[in-house]
């Protein structure tokens, strides 16, 4: 069973000629079949784990280890981290002019699986995929998220989550700026990965309107640079109700 | 001429752009076009047409001091049955009838050749295969002239292959008769030290099109000045461009569209990848619309794609309009940078950083080869391509 343990996890960012430390000792274990929400005020290094964890040069990992499966995670590029079995969803997917994306998931799926896709039934699970997320088949020679919607980008990576399907998957606020029916559907996506109870899933996210669809089995309260308190579902409810003001008082995000 | 406006455009930033703020078409050229050597002073390198290339590394080209050698290139035609192929000394009326030398090197060429090839399809003749010609550079410096002609409603593929190593200065003409279209393909694969100058002439007929596309891999230093002029209305041009600029070659294409014929159309789409130090591109694409050119339609574009640092592109667009009465003018420039950003999406998802340049660069190209509309060549130019990259990238 595929096992990711971070512990101890220090990293710093560059920013104005100074440097500084955004994660401050992050312990966390996910394992296959689990779903972990993140939760935390905007600042509270939230996204800064996820790019972390693919390995995103802008951070710099000072201290402590991250292990997939016993193999450090740290020591291997981001391509290798992605074919070791990571997926970052990302926040903000990066427009790649002059690609298409039936290149791009094609391309992909031939690096992570190690060989190209048989094209007959590669063609018909692109086809059945992108249908089942509600995405015009005209989506697929459109570049990659070139002129997307925000909505469309979402969707467009659980695609490539449904198609790649990882060991550990990590949702970078998947859930921000999506109304209520695109939610729906890329909840959905996520949740048809979650039951094949071979994916562990990071679920990052602001708000608790994303945990209806996707429920976790644990849930982390993210503040200054490490998880400040974990629990059940019922810690969702609480954060519900009583917002993230107890854990930022004092702490470095106003 | 006092009525001329130039609109120069900017482009984007991201790699190093130069924009003609004042140069106009007319007043670009240092000397007006000769076919006599002597009547171009030795460029010093500060003149508008060669600032912004390396003339240190012309090996004497452009100053009289490269002498033709017996081992230059050697040049093979392979032509369908009903094309003729000839070679003619400098009184053939057909030489130099497209356009006339605009500058020392193409007038050096044009003042040095031994014998110019003709190479040329009848009337009304529709070839189903393409004429291919083989320049294999051996070594030497060599100066060509060769000349393509069609006559009235005469179609044809003609594919230019440059090879090898040479110094090598020439003019090619291109002639449409009234109502032919000739497609012409120029792959400029050169090995590292080749030198390159030469200038291309199309004059195409009344209702005739002539597509042209240049691929630029190789060599040291390559400079082609595709031109463009009608011998009569309803004339079309389009004329596509791809080349890969890699660590140290000097890759410049220098256009001209000159509009003096009314009712005709030119679209230009040229687009460029650099990598490594001292790449360095150039593009200049000039359109003329003369006054007597009503119902002109013209289009140019250039894009560039630069995926490592210490690479440089010139991208100069220049429109210059003497009539109002036209259908559209237009020109675009841009230049972008093969981010961090979308260098670490693409390895996100399994893809190793040499595959990932190679997509995108692939992915850059294709939008190109894709508008060529020949299904034969955009395949074999796809191949030539991923060959390119697989060895260079």
């Amino acid at each position: 069973m595929a096992t990711l343990e971070i512990r101890d996890l220090h990293v710093t960012v560059e920013a104005d000629n100074a440097t500084k430390e955004i994660l401050k000792g992050v312990d966390l274990t996910v394992k296959q079949g689990e779903t972990h929400a993140i939760m935390g005020p905007n600042g509270s290094g939230k996204s800064t784990l996820a790019y972390s964890l693919a390995g995103h040069p802008k951070y710099t990992i000072t201290g402590g280890s991250v292990t997939l499966d016993g193999e450090d995670v740290l020591e291997m590029s981001v391509d290798e981290r992605a074919r070791a079995g990571l997926f970052l969803a990302m926040q903000y997917p990066v427009e790649v002019p002059g690609v298409s994306v039936s290149n791009f998931l094609r391309t992909s799926a031939t690096a992570i699986r190690g060989e190209a896709p048989k094209l007959r039934t590669w063609v018909k699970e692109v086809k059945e995929t992108m249908e089942r997320l509600s995405m015009d088949p005209s989506f697929a020679e459109r570049n990659v998220n070139e002129g997307f919607s925000g909505g469309e980008k979402k969707r467009h990576e659980i695609l490539q989550l449904e198609l790649l399907k990882p060991k550990i998957a990590i949702l970078d606020e998947t859930d921000s700026g999506l109304d209520v029916d695109a939610l729906r559907v890329v909840s959905e996506g996520v949740n048809r990965v979650r039951e094949t109870g071979e994916v562990g899933t990071l679920l990052i996210t602001h708000y608790t309107r994303i945990l209806r669809y996707i429920k976790p089995d644990h849930v982390h309260v993210f503040a200054n640079g490490r998880i400040a308190e974990s629990g059940g579902a019922e810690l969702a409810d609480q954060l519900e109700a009583e917002g993230y003001d107890k854990y930022v008082k004092g702490g470095a995000s106003a | 001429m006092a009525e001329a406006q130039n609109i120069p455009v900017g482009s984007t930033t991201a790699g190093q752009i130069a924009v003609a703020a004042e140069s106009t078409v007319a007043t670009r050229m240092s000397a007006p076009p000769s076919f006599d050597v002597a009547d171009f002073p030795v460029p010093h390198g500060r003149e508008e047409e060669w600032r912004f290339t390396p003339l240190e590394r012309l090996r004497g080209l452009h100053d009289g001091t490269a002498v033709a050698s017996g081992t230059g290139v050697k040049v093979d035609i392979q032509a369908p049955e009903g094309v003729t192929v000839e070679a003619v000394g400098r009184d053939d009326a057909r030489i130099g009838k497209a356009g006339t030398p605009v500058d020392r090197v193409a007038a050096q060429a044009y003042s040095a050749f031994e014998k110019a090839g003709v190479v040329t399809v009848p009337k009304e003749t529709v070839l189903t295969e393409p004429i291919r010609i083989a320049v294999h550079g051996e070594g030497g410096v060599a100066f060509g002239h060769q000349v393509v002609e069609l006559g009235a409603f005469a179609e044809a593929v003609v594919v230019i292959d440059h090879t090898g190593d040479a110094v090598l200065a020439a003019n090619v003409d291109y002639i449409l008769g009234d109502g032919a279209k000739l497609t012409v393909v120029s792959v400029q694969d050169w090995d590292d030290k080749a030198v390159h100058v030469a200038q291309h002439n199309a004059l195409i007929g009344r209702d005739a099109s002539f597509k042209s596309v240049v691929v630029t891999f190789g060599g040291d230093v390559v400079r082609l000045h595709p031109r463009v002029s009608y011998a009569g209305t309803g004339g079309e041009a389009e004329l596509f461009g791809l080349y890969f600029t890699d660590a140290g070659q000097h890759q410049e294409h220098r256009l001209l569209v000159d509009h003096n014929t009314p009712h005709c159309k030119s679209n230009v789409a040229y687009k460029g990848a650099l990598q490594g130090d001292d790449a360095h591109a150039v593009w200049i694409g000039d359109v003329l619309i003369e006054a007597k050119a009503e119902g002109t339609d013209t289009y140019e574009m250039n894009r560039n794609l630069v995926l490592t640092d210490g690479a440089r592109v010139d991208s100069v667009p220049n429109l210059e309009i003497e009539t109002g009465e036209i259908v559209g003018a237009g020109h675009a420039s841009a230049t972008g940078r093969f981010d961090d950003e979308q260098l670490f999406y693409l390895m996100a998802r399994g893809i190793p950083a040499d595959e990932a340049r190679r997509l995108v660069v692939r992915g850059f190209f294709a939008e190109l080869v894709q508008q060529i509309g020949v299904a034969d060549i955009e395949e074999r130019l796809l191949v030539r391509i991923d060959e390119e990259l697989e060895a260079t990238v």
